[in-house]
This record gives C-alpha cells, sequence and structure tokens, in this order.
C-alpha cells in the first residue's frame, strides 16, 4: 500500500509536469495548427534562465523573472520566425521549429556547457514534508504539484470564464470572423503563443532542481510531451490532462515494478533455456518491466494512433 | 497515365542525349575522383558522401516528392544496416556463397519489409499526423536496440567483417578504393532508380497528392496507396544506403538509428533543396564537407551549421537547388552579366560579416569556457589576447558595418534580379 502511494505521488509530480508542457503545446497546435517542436528547448531554456537568475537574485526571483523571459522570447519567435514561415505551409513551419530546437541546444551547450549544471531548489524547501512507511515526501515536491495544479485551475479560468479566453476560444474555431469583429487575431496568436513558451519555461524552472538541468533535457523529455497530446487528441485541453497524468503513472508504476517477462513464459509452460546465448529468445527471457518502461508511452501512442487515430479526446479530423 | 489528355504537348518518347549526358558526367566524376584525392581519408569522406547522397535521395521521395514530413526515417537505413552485418556473419560462420556487392540489396529488402509494416498504418495520413507516428516508431525502435540485444547488440552495436564473403572476381575488399567503386556503383544505380521512379505514373502521382490530396482523390486514386508505395520505395532505398554504411564501416550501434540521425538527414535534405531531384545530393556533399572540415576547425560547427539550417527555412524555403536554379531564367535571357556587380557589392561584405560574427562568437565561447588565467587563443591564423578589449570590438564592429552594407546593397540586387528575369531585359 504505502508502494502505490508513493508511487501514486511520483506519478503525479511527472504527470503535472508534462500537463504543463502539454497544455501549451495543445494550445499552440489548435490555434495555429502547426506543431512546436522547439516546445520542450523553451521548457529547458525555462530551467538554464532560472538557475542564472537564481545564481544572482536567489530561486524565487527565478520562478518569477524566467517564464516571464522565456514568454518574451517565444512571443518573438512567432513574430519574427513562424509569422514569416507560415506563408510556406505547415510542413516548412514543423521543419522550423525543429531547427529552432538544435539551434536552442546549440545555444544552451555554447553558453553553459556540455554538463550539469548546479541547480537546487531553496533551501527552505529543502526537507521531507511527511513519510510513507519509511519513504520521506520531500516538501518541494509537493510545492511541484501545488504550482501545476494552480496553473492548470488558472488556465481553466482564463480560458472560459474571461473574456480574453472568450476570444482566444472564438479565434480558434473562426479567426476570420473574430477578426472581422475588430479583434487583432495576429496580436492574439503571438499572446497565446508567449504564454504557452512561457507555461513550458515555468516547468521547466521547478523541474530543473528535481530533474536535472543538462543539454539533453529537452530532447529527453521533449518527444514525450508530443506522443502526450497525440494519445489525449490534438487540440484537446482535457485530453491532454488526461494523457499526461496516464502516461506519468504508467512510467513510474513500470519503473519501480519487480516483473519479469520470464514469469509469464514459465506460466506458459515453456522451460527456461540452459545456454542463453544460444537462444534468439533469450532476451525475452532476461526481461524486466522497468526495462520497457521508457517505451511504453510510445508503444500507447502507436497502439492510439492505430485503433482511434484522432486520440482518446481529439474531435477534429484534421 | 493517359496520353490523350497531353495531345498538346507529346515529348518524343526514347532518350535523347540531353537526358543521358548529366548521368554520363556523374559517372565520370565518380570514376575519376579517386585519381584526384587519393589519400585513405579523402576516400573516406566520399565513401560517407555517397552513402548520405542515397539517404538523402530516399529521404526526398518521402519529403519532396510526395510531401511526408518524417523524424524517423534513420530506422530504415539502420534496421537494413543491422540486416547486412548480420548476413556478413552468417556468410563468414557457414561460408554461404553470397558476393558482397550484393549485399545491399538484402539491406534494401528489409527496409522494405519494415516500410510495408509501419507504412500500412502511418500512411493513412498525411502532414503533422504523420510526422508524430514517424517520431514515435522511430523513438520505439530507437529504444528497442538496448532492449533487444540478440538483433542489435545492445550498447555495444554488432560488428562484422566484409572481407570473408565470397571474392569478387577475385577482389576481396581489402582496401578502401575497392569499397569507394562498389558504393559508387550503388550510387548510380539507386539514383538512377530514384530518379526514374519519379517519373512512374505513381512518382507524378506522389507530386499530385503532396500538393493537393481531395483533387487527387476526385481523379480516382487513393491518397493513402499513393503514399503508401512511396513511402515503401523510400524504405527499399534507405536500407541500401543501410547496407552499403555496413560494408564501409562494419560496425553498427544504437546511434545508427537514433532520432539524431533522422533529424540530421531532414536538415541536408532540406537545405539542399526539396523541389529538385538534385537537391538532396548537393546537400549530402555539402553537410559532409562541412562535417568534415568545419569539425575540424571549431568546436562550435554544429552551432553554425542549425544558424544555417534556420536562415535557409526563413529566407530560402527551396534550399541550395532552389537558389541555384533561380538564375537560370537570368542565364537563359541572357542577363546573367547584369548580376554580377550587385552580388559582389552584396556578398563579399555579407561573408565578411559572417565571418567577423564567428569570430566574436569564438571568442565569446573561448573566454567562457577557458581555463581561468588562459587568455590567448588563435584565431583566423592570428594570436589574440581575450582579456583585452581590442578584438572583441574589432570583430563586433567589423560585423556590424559588413551587416549594414549588406543590408543596404540588397534591395539593388534584387532590383537588378527582377529586371534580369524580365524577358526585355535590363537595357531596355
Amino acid at each position: 500500500m504505502e508502494f502505490f502511494l508513493v508511487n501514486l505521488i511520483d506519478g503525479l509530480v511527472y504527470g503535472l509536469l508534462l500537463f504543463m508542457l502539454s497544455a501549451g503545446l495543445t494550445l499552440i497546435f489548435s490555434m495555429m495548427g502547426v506543431l512546436n517542436f522547439a516546445h520542450a528547448s523553451f521548457y529547458m531554456l525555462g530551467a538554464y534562465f532560472a538557475y542564472e537568475i537564481s545564481t544572482y537574485m536567489g530561486f524565487w526571483m527565478g520562478l518569477l523573472l524566467a517564464p516571464v523571459i522565456v514568454g518574451i522570447a517565444g512571443a518573438g519567435v512567432e513574430r519574427y520566425g513562424l509569422r514569416r514561415v507560415h506563408q510556406y505551409g505547415h510542413v516548412p513551419e514543423l521543419i522550423f521549429t525543429f531547427g529552432l530546437a538544435f539551434l536552442i541546444e546549440e545555444f544552451v551547450k555554447f553558453i553553459w556547457g556540455n554538463n550539469l549544471v548546479p541547480y537546487r531548489e531553496p533551501a527552505i524547501l529543502d526537507f521531507a514534508l511527511f513519510s510513507i512507511g519509511n519513504n520521506n515526501i520531500a516538501a518541494y515536491k509537493v510545492f511541484m504539484i501545488f504550482v501545476s495544479i494552480s496553473i492548470f485551475l488558472s488556465l481553466l479560468y482564463i480560458l472560459t470564464r474571461t473574456r480574453v479566453g472568450m476570444v482566444i476560444q472564438a479565434a480558434l474555431s473562426y479567426p476570420r470572423t473574430v477578426e472581422n469583429l475588430g479583434h487583432n487575431v495576429p496580436m492574439v496568436f503571438m499572446g497565446v503563443f508567449g504564454v504557452g513558451t512561457a507555461l513550458a519555461g515555468l516547468a521547466g524552472v521547478i523541474a530543473g532542481p528535481q530533474l536535472s538541468t543538462f543539454p539533453g533535457m529537452a530532447i529527453l523529455l521533449g518527444s514525450i510531451v508530443f506522443v502526450t497530446i497525440v494519445i489525449g487528441g490534438l487540440g484537446s485541453l482535457w485530453g491532454a490532462l488526461v494523457a499526461s497524468l496516464l502516461i506519468g503513472w504508467m512510467t513510474t508504476f513500470a519503473a519501480s515494478s519487480s516483473f519479469q517477462f520470464a514469469d509469464i513464459l514459465l506460466a506458459l509452460g515453456l522451460e527456461k533455456p540452459v545456454e542463453m546465448s544460444e537462444s534468439a529468445l533469450r532476451d525475452l527471457w532476461t526481461l524486466t518491466l522497468p526495462q520497457i518502461g521508457p517505451i511504453l508511452p510510445y508503444m500507447l501512442m502507436v497502439f492510439i494512433l492505430v485503433v482511434r487515430p484522432y486520440g482518446l479526446f481529439g474531435k477534429r479530423d484534421s | 497515365m493517359s496520353d490523350s489528355t497531353q495531345n498538346s504537348t507529346v515529348r518524343p518518347t526514347g532518350v535523347s542525349f540531353s537526358m543521358v549526358l548529366p548521368w554520363l558526367i556523374a559517372g565520370a566524376f565518380l570514376l575519376v575522383m579517386p585519381f584526384v584525392f587519393t589519400s585513405n581519408s579523402a576516400i573516406t569522406i566520399m565513401n560517407q558522401m555517397a552513402i548520405t547522397i542515397i539517404f538523402a535521395l530516399s529521404y526526398n521521395m518521402l519529403l519532396g516528392q510526395a510531401g511526408m514530413l518524417s523524424f524517423g526515417h534513420a530506422v530504415y537505413m539502420g534496421v537494413g544496416g543491422f540486416m547486412c552485418v548480420h548476413i556478413m556473419n552468417y556468410v563468414e560462420d557457414y561460408s554461404i556463397p553470397l558476393p558482397l556487392p550484393l549485399l545491399p540489396l538484402f539491406g534494401g529488402l528489409f527496409g522494405l519489409g519494415l516500410a510495408t509494416i509501419i507504412g500500412s498504418f502511418s500512411t493513412r495520413r498525411a502532414g503533422t499526423v504523420f510526422a508524430m507516428i514517424s517520431l514515435g516508431i522511430g523513438e520505439l525502435i530507437a529504444a528497442c536496440s538496448i532492449i533487444i540485444v540478440a538483433f542489435f547488440g545492445g550498447e555495444e552495436g554488432i560488428s562484422g567483417d566484409r572481407t570473408m564473403s565470397l571474392p569478387f572476381f577475385g577482389n576481396e575488399f581489402l582496401q578502401q578504393i575497392d569499397v569507394y567503386y562498389l558504393i559508387s556503383f550503388w550510387v548510380m544505380l539507386s539514383a538512377l532508380l530514384m530518379y526514374l521512379f519519379s517519373r512512374t505514373p505513381i512518382g507524378r502521382m506522389a507530386n499530385a497528392v503532396r500538393d493537393n490530396p481531395e483533387r487527387a482523390e476526385f481523379l480516382g486514386y487513393s491518397a493513402r496507396w499513393v503514399r503508401y508505395y512511396s513511402f515503401c520505395a523510400a524504405g527499399f532505398f534507405a536500407g541500401i544506403a543501410g547496407g552499403l554504411f555496413a560494408i564501409s564501416y562494419e560496425f553498427l550501434t544504437a546511434e545508427n538509428l537514433g532520432l539524431l540521425l533522422s533529424g540530421e538527414i531532414l536538415l541536408i535534405t532540406f537545405m539542399g533543396g526539396v523541389g529538385f531531384f538534385f537537391g538532396p545530393i548537393i546537400g549530402a556533399i555539402v553537410f559532409t564537407l562541412l562535417q568534415t572540415v568545419l569539425s575540424l576547425q571549431t568546436e562550435l560547427w554544429q552551432l553554425y551549421v542549425g544558424g544555417l539550417f534556420v536562415a535557409t527555412v526563413m529566407f530560402f524555403p527551396g534550399g541550395l537547388a532552389g537558389v541555384l536554379m533561380m538564375h537560370v531564367p537570368a542565364f537563359r535571357l541572357g542577363n546573367a552579366k547584369m548580376l554580377i556587380v550587385p552580388y559582389i557589392k552584396t556578398l563579399i561584405p555579407a561573408a565578411i560579416g559572417i565571418l567577423a560574427a564567428s569570430g566574436f562568437v569564438e571568442i565569446m565561447f573561448y573566454s567562457r569556457h577557458a581555463p581561468v588565467g588562459e587568455a590567448e587563443m588563435v584565431l583566423f591564423w592570428t594570436d589574440i589576447d581575450t582579456s583585452s578589449m581590442i578584438p572583441w570590438s574589432v570583430t563586433i564592429g567589423l560585423a556590424l558595418i559588413c551587416f549594414w552594407i549588406t543590408k543596404r546593397n540588397a534591395p539593388d540586387l534584387v532590383e537588378t534580379w527582377h529586371r534580369a528575369n524580365a524577358i526585355d531585359g535590363g537595357d531596355a
């Protein structure tokens, strides 16, 4: 039971982190029809900017300033990069963001080097809040959960209850009509792109101390974020939430389980071969669930795409 | 398909000399190159170039000709290569009489086999959905390479020995130069086949489906099947590239399947130009040269290549081939001479500006990552002292001045270019 609870909390932390990234990505996609390949790179930039700020002004200023800087950078990319490439079509846009992801990684290596940077959680949150059995739950994890959930609730409130949110939602479906009503739709697009990248930056700021800050962190999380929004259904905020939590829990439980595939083979009545190196199935006998944990999301994605190509909550058959 | 609709523009069937000429030149070029660059390292670079050419051309069958953006094309090359190493080992263990030049064919067949399976569900949609599926499959197979040790050899990879196969007319492929001619043969053959594929009705329909799938469907073609055939053919040629890679290096690891290589081939193909058949060839040659020459000069070469790539996407979506072909009308009209002076006035400051800016970047990189106390570096064959302000201000000042001149002269170039392309010419 305590094993279950600890994994539940760990999976929740990871899932909510994924959600902060996939929420921005899915909003940007439903608005502009372009998947931002560099989204996870903005997450990385958030972590590095926060690290740089925290060395001068402490963690909390980093938490406050880094997402703003990342958001401004994102808005600039939309205004001066994507808007220019938009005329060539969606595929060049995707290629542009791919190149941008490459460039940002090289930029980060250029400024901060190839190794880990010592970005840590603040001392005030560096203690065990409570413990389940023998497992201490760090206060920082609870803080991460708190930040992610409050972000989700405020995003939901802004999108569904405020005037700005109404304009955004309208611009999602009928950009021309909204433009004719006198709203500056390109400005709305730029704002959504900026806010989406700022969210990714915020995720980086709070995830950096936990998952370590290094130039590979964008690639590590980037493709999982894509998988998340494809599983949830491109453009669906609720789908992003459900898929993020699903993937968070799935990978966490798989990573800590002690399940071995040899058990299945034995139950099927197969005999374990004596000379392992001769058997073509030798990998199957030594395979464990933690080993295939990292590829479970991809398998789920391929399965979903074959069975239900528009994802769990996707509506548009685009 | 139907000739009756094209009665007004019937072209002579059969092969004319001007169609064969580029292929003859390319073949002669491939034959002569080893006599020009005789060193072993140069031949290794040329081998790498040739393999990249096949891979990039096969990628362009997807991206350029059928409009499918793939983030996992390295998988087909990698699986073909892994299979070829296994076959090499079988040939060695059981003395199977298989001559080495036939080996890439098996790589191609396994690439084709994998593509038929994966294409059956991934080609249902083009665009973003296809890109995402290709990414997922790419990551899945790359991750499997560490788990399925029996086939992929885990993190160490697998290796073979090409010299143990049946001698081919007495040749055992001990030397790099022998491998070079083997690879050259396959480059010519696959490039020719890929070109001919793009001329078949199915290759033509792939273009139609890329541009407007709805209209293609109204004409009675299933967009999905057209995409599927292109996908399978691309998988086949990627597998051939993988087989040649296995022969040339005799060694494959999980890196040969990874996202990094898939991204690299996208970069190569796009920088070369997706709109023309020869674009990816230019891209492969230029990129391999950059990779080998630039990486000897600077640690930051990937930063420069990344910048070049983003600039290509933003300003020249046609790639290098597109830029070259832009000048064909001016040459046809005999106005090319008009362009020389504006080009000199724009490109020389631009080149100096780029060099100065990269010099500034190098100084910054050095002063950030050098050991404390070290302040002397060599830049463009001159010793400079990074602790003084002079090199910093000289490079950045030169870059700013040159970019300003470029920006001032660029409208003139554009205007001259338009005049050079006008029928009546600039003198009118």
